[in-house]
Formats: C-alpha cells, sequence, structure tokens
C-alpha cells in the first residue's frame, strides 16, 4: 500500500473530441517535471491522472509542490490506494489518515462509485466508514456542512482511493498546447509575470534579453537567467536568447533625436524578437507592457513598437495595475529577484524628457538618419542561446 | 615582491585582498594536521589551543597591545557590533547619546540606526573644510551624558587618516566615562599605529583586508572595560565571542600579520610612489577630478570621471583587465554617504571610482588603469 497522486484536469476536461491529444501534453509535461524523483506509472481515466510510483519511499510531497506548478491541473491531491474491499479501506483510512484526524474537530466522507460493481452505495460506504473513523478518533463529530475535513474514498476501475486533502492546481492549458512564443525580459517585475499568464495559457515561452556591456553588467544578465530559473518551476525549461546590443544603443544615441532614443530601441529590439522569432518556429512575441506605466508605454508609443510587428503581440499586462502584477510576481515569486538595483538595457541612456505622443513619421525619418541594418544584422548573428533549467 | 598569480590588475585591495601564501599554508595546516576543537582535552586539542593563542599574542603585539584585550570574531562587522551595543548593554548608566562621523562604514552607521530606533540621541558629525575631523568637534560634541563614540582610523571610500589619537584626548578631557571604540579596519597593520599610544576602550580589525580569509575579525577590549556579549554559547574568547574559535582562519590571519608587519614600511613608501604615478597619471586626463582630500593613506584614491558613470567606467576596466570600485556599492544605490558629506555635487558623486593599492600592485597595474580610463572616455556615451 502506498500514496499515489490523482490529478484533476482543469479546462482540458471540457475540450471535445481533441481532449486526449490535450491530456497527451499534459501527461508528458506531469512526467518530465517529476522524472528525476524516481519511476512512475501514469495512467488517465475520466478526466483524472494517476501517478502511482513505483518505489515504497518514493518523495510525493516533493512531487506534490511541483506538480502544484504545472498548468492544465485543476487540483490534486496526494492518496492511499487500497484493495477494492471495505475492510481494506477502512483499515487503510485509519491509518493514512491517522496524522491528519487527529488535528481536526469536525469531519464528512464522501464517496465516488465509479465502479458500479462494488456491492456498497455510497451512502452506505459513507456510513460505514464515518463510524469507523468516529470510533478510532475520540476527538472527532461529524459535521456534514462546514467540515475541517472531507475524507473522499473514490472506487475506480484500478482500486480504491482514500485522500483528505485537495489541493488547488496552477490551472490553465498545459504547456505546449498552444504553440510558442517569444518573451522579452528585462529583468524588471513585469516580463516574468507576462511570461507566466501566456505559459498559463498553454504557450511554450522562449525568452530573449538584451545586453549592453559595459553599460550593463554580467550581474543584470545573472539577474535574468535567476528569475528564468524561478519561471522554469512553472514552465519547465526556458531557452535564453541574449543578444549583444551595445553597438546599436550607442549608435542610436549618437544618431537619433534623444526623445525618441527609448521608442527607437524598442522597436530596435522588437525587430531583431521577430528574427529570431521567425528563425526558431514561434508565432508571437510577449512583452510586460501596461498602458501609461512608462513613456515608451503609452497608445501612441505602443502603436510605434508595433508597427514593426507583422506577428501578434501579447501583453498580458496591459490593462493591470503594478499592485496586481506585483501580487502575481510575488506568488510566482519573481519580485525579490526583480527588485535587486542592476541596470538593464532599457534605462541605460534614458532621456530626461521622452516623447510621450510620438508621430510614427518622426519615428521613420530619425530612423532614417543612420542604416541601422548592418548592426541589427550583427546582434543576431552575435545571439548566444542558453538553456536554463529548474535549479534543484 | 610575491606573487601572487594575478594577470590582472586587481586595484580594489580595500574591498578584499587575495589570501598570502603564508595565511594560505597555516590555514590548510589547521584544517588537515591540527583540526581539534581547542576546547577538547587531549593533545590535539592543546595544540589547537596553542595556535589561537600564538596568533593572539601575534596581533597584540602588531597592534600594541595585551593579549589577554584581545578577543576573535567572525568579521570586523561582528567586532563592530559587539564594541557598540555590547558596551551599552553593559554601561546602562553612562547615558543616552552616542557620537560618530558622517563618513564611517554602513557596520558602524547600521549600529548607531539601530540604537537611534532603540531610542540613543545618536549624533553624526560632519566632516570640516578640509575634509577630515578636528578634536575640537568631538570635545564640543561630547557631554557628561554621552555614553559612546565611534571613530574610524581611514576613510574606506577616500583614504582620509583621521587624528583618532588627539580625537581621543580630546573626549578624555571632557568626559573620562565616555567609551571610545575605533573602527580600524582600513589602517591597522598598513600604517605606524599603536593601541598603547592612543589607548582607545575598544577596536576592531579584520582578516580580509590583509591578505587572510574572509571570516574573521578582533576585537580590542581595554582592561576594565565592561562589554556584554551578544551571543551566548560555551564560553570561548571568554564568552565575549562564543562558537568554536576558527582555527584555521585565525591561524591564517596571525600568518598574515606575520607577513605583512615586517614589509609594512616599505610597502607605505612603494604605496606613496605608486600614488605619485596615479596622481601624474590622472593630471594628463582633463575629466577627471580627485576626490580624495589631500594627506590621506597613499594606499587609497577616490576621483570622479566626468560624464562616465561610476558603473559604466567600472564595467569597461573590467573588460580591459583592470578591477576597482565604484563609489557607492550598488548599482542604483543612494549616492556615497561619504562623498554626500564631502560636499561633492551629485555629477562627481555618480561618476566616483576608488583605487586601492596593495602588496602585489605595480606600475604596470597603474599605466593599465589611466589607459582604459582614456580609452572608455573616448570610445563610452557620456550620461552624465
Amino acid at each position: 500500500m502506498r500514496e499515489i497522486l490523482l490529478i484533476k484536469d482543469g479546462e482540458i476536461a471540457l475540450k471535445g473530441l481533441n481532449k486526449s491529444t490535450f491530456e497527451n501534453i499534459l501527461v508528458k509535461n506531469i512526467r518530465r517535471r517529476i522524472e528525476d524523483l524516481g519511476k512512475v506509472t501514469i495512467q488517465k481515466a475520466q478526466s483524472t491522472i494517476y501517478v502511482k510510483p513505483a518505489a515504497d519511499d518514493y518523495d510525493a510531497d516533493e512531487a506534490l509542490e511541483r506538480l502544484k506548478k504545472v498548468f492544465g491541473i485543476a487540483a490534486l491531491s496526494k492518496a492511499r490506494m487500497t484493495e477494492k474491499r471495505f475492510d481494506k479501506i477502512a483499515e487503510g483510512a485509519v491509518e493514512y489518515l491517522s496524522d491528519l484526524l487527529p488535528l481536526v474537530h469536525t469531519f464528512k466522507v464522501e464517496a465516488k462509485r465509479a465502479d458500479k460493481s462494488f456491492p456498497m452505495t455510497s451512502p452506505e460506504l459513507c456510513a460505514q466508514l464515518g463510524g469507523i473513523l468516529l470510533s478510532r478518533f475520540h476527538n472527532l463529530k461529524v459535521n456534514v456542512q462546514n467540515p475541517d475535513v472531507i475524507v473522499t474514498v473514490e472506487i475506480r476501475d484500478f482500486g480504491a482511493y482514500i485522500h483528505a486533502k485537495k489541493h488547488e492546481g496552477a490551472g490553465g492549458m498545459p504547456i505546449g498546447s498552444s504553440g510558442k512564443a517569444l518573451l522579452l525580459i528585462s529583468g524588471g517585475i513585469d516580463s516574468p509575470v507576462a511570461g507566466y499568464m501566456m505559459a498559463k495559457r498553454g504557450i511554450e515561452v522562449s525568452a530573449v534579453h538584451f545586453i549592453s556591456p559595459p553599460y550593463t553588467s554580467d550581474r543584470a544578465l545573472q539577474k535574468v537567467e535567476n528569475l528564468c530559473e524561478k519561471m522554469c518551476e512553472y514552465m519547465g525549461r526556458i531557452p535564453l536568447y541574449i543578444v549583444p546590443f551595445t553597438e546599436i544603443q550607442e549608435e542610436i544615441r549618437k544618431n537619433c533625436p534623444e526623445e525618441l532614443f527609448t521608442l527607437i530601441m524598442r522597436r530596435m529590439m522588437m525587430k531583431i524578437a521577430l528574427r529570431l522569432a521567425k528563425e526558431n518556429g514561434m508565432q508571437a512575441l510577449i512583452t510586460g507592457e501596461s498602458v501609461g506605466q512608462v513613456a515608451s508605454q503609452t497608445i501612441g508609443a505602443l502603436a510605434c513598437t508595433d508597427a514593426v510587428c507583422d506577428m501578434p503581440v501579447f501583453r498580458p499586462l496591459i490593462g493591470m495595475d503594478k499592485n496586481e502584477i506585483i501580487e502575481v510576481s510575488r506568488k510566482i515569486d519573481t519580485f525579490e529577484t526583480s527588485i535587486q538595483p542592476y541596470e538593464d538595457c532599457c534605462t541605460v541612456f534614458t532621456p530626461k524628457h521622452p516623447k510621450t505622443r510620438p508621430q510614427l513619421s518622426q519615428i521613420l525619418e530619425a530612423e532614417a538618419l543612420y542604416d541601422f541594418e548592418p548592426l541589427l544584422e550583427r546582434a543576431v548573428e552575435g545571439i548566444r542561446l542558453k538553456r536554463i533549467d529548474m535549479n534543484r | 615582491m610575491e606573487w601572487n598569480g594575478l594577470t590582472e590588475s586587481y586595484l580594489d585591495y580595500s574591498a578584499t585582498t587575495p589570501v598570502c601564501a603564508a595565511a594560505a599554508e597555516a590555514c590548510l595546516d589547521a584544517m588537515n594536521r591540527d583540526f581539534g576543537n581547542p576546547s577538547s582535552l587531549y593533545r590535539l586539542g592543546m595544540e589547537a589551543e596553542n595556535i589561537v593563542s600564538a596568533a593572539r599574542r601575534t596581533l597584540a603585539k602588531a597592534l600594541g597591545c595585551e593579549e589577554q584585550s584581545l578577543f576573535f570574531t567572525g568579521s570586523a562587522t561582528e567586532s563592530n557590533n559587539i564594541a557598540i551595543f555590547g558596551s551599552l548593554a553593559a554601561n546602562p548608566r553612562k547615558g543616552k547619546r552616542i557620537i560618530t562621523t558622517m563618513v564611517e562604514h554602513a557596520a558602524v552607521l547600521g549600529p548607531f540606526a539601530e540604537l537611534q530606533k532603540r531610542g540613543y540621541e545618536t549624533v553624526f558629525l560632519a566632516p570640516d573644510e578640509t575634509g577630515s575631523y578636528r578634536a575640537e568637534q568631538f570635545f564640543d560634541a561630547v557631554d557628561d551624558r554621552t555614553a559612546l563614540i565611534s571613530v574610524m582610523l581611514v576613510n574606506n571610500e577616500v583614504g582620509t587618516r583621521y587624528p583618532v589619537e588627539e580625537i581621543i584626548r580630546a573626549v578624555r578631557r571632557k568626559n573620562p566615562d565616555t567609551l571610545i571604540h575605533i573602527d580600524a579596519v582600513q589602517g591597522a597593520f598598513k600604517l605606524p599605529f599603536s593601541i598603547r599610544t592612543a589607548a582607545p576602550d575598544l577596536l576592531s580589525v579584520s582578516g580580509h583586508k590583509l591578505y587572510a580569509p574572509k571570516g574573521v575579525g578582533a576585537l580590542y577590549i581595554r582592561k576594565g572595560v565592561k562589554v556584554s556579549p551578544l551571543l551566548f554559547g560555551g564560553g570561548q574568547e571568554k564568552g565575549i565571542r562564543p562558537g568554536t574559535e576558527s582555527v584555521p582562519l585565525i591561524a591564517a590571519f596571525a600568518a598574515a600579520v606575520n607577513w605583512y608587519l615586517p614589509q609594512q614600511k616599505e610597502l607605505l613608501s612603494r604605496f606613496e610612489a605608486l600614488q605619485g604615478e596615479l596622481f601624474r597619471r590622472l593630471e594628463e586626463i582633463p575629466e577627471v577630478s580627485v576626490n580624495s582630500p589631500a594627506g590621506g593613506v597613499p594606499y587609497i584614491t577616490n576621483f570622479s570621471v566626468k560624464g562616465i558613470r561610476s558603473e559604466i567606467m567600472l564595467h569597461f576596466l573590467e573588460s580591459r583587465g583592470v578591477f576597482v570600485s565604484s563609489g557607492s556599492a550598488c548599482a542604483k544605490g543612494a549616492k556615497s554617504h561619504v562623498l554626500d558629506a564631502l560636499g561633492l555635487s551629485d555629477a562627481r558623486a555618480d561618476t566616483a571610482l576608488r583605487v586601492s593599492f596593495g602588496a602585489y600592485t605595480e606600475r604596470e597595474d597603474i599605466a593599465r588603469l589611466a589607459d582604459g580610463l582614456r580609452e572608455g572616455l573616448s570610445s563610452l556615451i557620456r550620461t552624465n
């Protein structure tokens, strides 16, 4: 008798004929996220995925913590598996719940009888198991309306499962079920949150970061790598593309009007990101922009940046307040890293009075003052790829 | 001069130093051969204890104090904290006013800020127009309720050597009960200085500024001065700093002192020559202005490079194999409190660099630095 993990599908349970495609992706993601913890078998039945460890000393608690961060899962719990016989179920429940039940006051038993050949009805099973638990744990009282603990017994095809604590899953869609996109990551608070939100919709996210040594330091890059590492807990592996950007920034600064510096820089970043995305089969860009947050994020400024893009740019934070963004960044544990004070490529050379209502024509004129094309090519050629994985 | 294998120009000895061969060897021996716990009764323990005792004698002799008054700690920050919090806790009747300077290291300013929260009246004296302090400033500030003053021997950012001997005499004249702590981290062992002559009550030193590893410091407590410990445990270091003695680091600290002290005079005159060379080269660069007040120690020099923010020039120099430090510790961090106290403009403070020399510094390092500065000035975009 050992502990297994019961995983409830989220949104994909509502899918139609292609449901099994989504489920297969989810199973693959689950397998990958816990593969180093030991051998498991994974079975699917009725919108539930069963993860059964091969070894008795399997670290089910660690697996549970990791799977809480896998998108596509609505809820999950650890469970004890027993034979489908009432005496075994009762014995298993008493033993399995002996840590939990002495600490609570009220409980109720729920039964789900998917295997209709089981000789007891659900109400009979609830009543009898409830009676046994009451006789063994004298602190307990039954409370059907609002119990501290709901003990659930599921009679399934493979066996009976007993569990008492349901954990909320990460929700969303399994990563890989909605295509690939490229996240522009600066090192601030917003971009990791934007990446997280799109990954939650099933997108496989890669990241691109621009470095401008010596104006930016190795620590700024290290910070971005650390952020990606944190995001890996939700996203699995993240390919991080590092773009050498110094030359382009210097030439914009030397050749274009100062007030347009940030916008032209962002357009150059977009151009490079687009080329990178197309070369690597990604179908969209993701940014952490939010309307009105800074001068380069006014509607007019966003229109100027978008003018270079011929693929969708996802901006999941567009209507969020800073506080709301910070709340998510705390939840995914990127906040503390994000606020480390290393200068990044976006803040180097920031103009004192940036244009907030730019005209695209002005920008095109300014960009025509210098031939940036060879620089863009050189930057793309100089891109380094670093595969970021979870830091275990 | 001993060669330590560095091929790059490390010019940040005031941040930390490489470990000298003698210290590394002493450390290794104490980890391998003499690994015993000094409190153990058998021979191995006794040998470890002997190493600690010998190290205490070495440091005491170098600092000019009795060995019974010297206590090993985990760092100079710890020494400062024990000195400040511990002496106030043990002497509650001395008063609630404590005085320091605006240019201290964070390891003194931090405890003072905390004590301010706990209800102490804290005074932070501003430097005079020469960038230093006069004994009268302390004489005037100390009153009959002043429990403690804390002054550094040498400023870590600009290299000014403060007249602590005169300050101590002036404070004693005004209020003989006021306790006096000296943070000697940047000056001890490197300059001729004697506890016996200066006669402070408390004094902190660090190992890793003197070619010993990080993780060891020492605190001098004058005989008769009461100090309460901050930690409680097995009673090591007479209960002032309990915890099993770090024999390897303590052995290394002493070995480093034994290695450095005989060279002190020679190194000081080398540093003077090197600083002269540095000043000559900096003078040739019109964008550079020196921030260190005149008359400081020859091994710390602070200057600003007009138009280029500290971190940018620092990383540019790094790419040329030259390591210096920026005025302030972090990129977007507040402007250096020391340069601010010296009355420097934001533009000067934001572009400040600190160069500090050590035993392995050569003339070529200075040439590389100067070349790097020129190159940076001609190629970097000026943002300040």
